[in-house]
């Protein structure tokens, strides 16, 4: 399956926007792409292995947290999953 | 450095004035370079924090990835943010630091004093990770009709 890169990790894919790799499940896939990338991992997951909680991962239009299987979800060649890193924040006047 | 055309400056500045007093919010679609992040297109984007839409923003990873497809048909990447401080300075705030993930990219602030844009300053998240990561001062470049115009640094 196809895994979009964000562009501030895309240092550690080599410059890649997509990667492909093989996998029977989300879980598959994620761990695929963390033995091709080693070096995303750190920053995709906590020391203690927990996503990190400011990564979103979408499985085509889905995120995955609000699947029923999670990252057991079964996934095809032609499905796309996204890495996502969250955007947000505002001012309350306490700037610096 | 982050480089915008003069029309994505003025259009990020009104939709800070539109939603004033509440924060805008959108995504800068362009190229990183080597001399920075060169701005094709700005994209708006829906404010989720309708429970304190005048201080906080929040864009929907629904949206993001919406938007990223879109830059990818485009040929583009998203290069940075941008937002707007309704009363308060153009300055990042702790939590903007705290919230701010994508680093290499250019997160654009405008102060929008009584509904009208004021001040708008760039700043560049660098590093390597959580850890390490901080915002610099960016200069911003703006471009009219191909003419290059660099922004003297807003101060408050």
């Amino acid at each position: 399956m196809k895994i979009n890169i964000p562009t501030p990790l895309r240092a550690y894919t080599g410059g890649e926007q997509t990667v492909n790799v093989p996998g029977a499940t989300v879980g598959d896939a994620l761990a695929a792409l963390t033995v091709a990338y080693p070096e995303l991992r750190q920053h995709l997951y906590t020391g203690d292995g927990k996503l990190r909680s400011f990564v979103n991962l979408y499985l085509n239009d889905d995120d995955i947290r609000y699947l029923p299987q999670k990252e057991a979800t079964p996934v095809e060649d032609s499905d796309e999953l996204s890495v996502i890193p969250s955007i947000a924040g505002g001012c309350r006047c306490c700037c610096r | 450095m982050v480089k915008l055309s003069f029309s994505d400056y003025q259009a990020l500045r009104a939709h800070g004035e539109e939603t004033y007093p509440h924060e805008c919010c959108g995504v800068l679609l362009g190229l990183a370079t080597t001399d920075g992040n060169h701005v094709r297109s700005t994209v708006r984007a829906g404010n989720t924090r309708i429970d304190s839409a005048h201080n906080r923003y929040n864009i929907a990873p629904e949206e993001l990835i919406r938007i990223q497809r879109q830059a990818r048909k485009l040929g583009l990447d998203i290069v940075g943010f941008y937002h707007s401080h309704p009363d308060c300075p153009a300055e990042w705030s702790q939590t903007d630091f705290n919230e701010a993930h994508w680093i290499g990219c250019s997160y654009i602030i405008t102060r929008v004093d009584q509904g009208k844009a004021v001040i708008t300053n760039s700043f560049l998240l660098t590093g390597t990770d959580e850890e390490d990561k901080k915002f610099l001062d960016e200069p911003v470049e703006i471009e009219v009709s191909g003419i290059e115009i660099k922004q003297e640094r807003d101060q408050e």
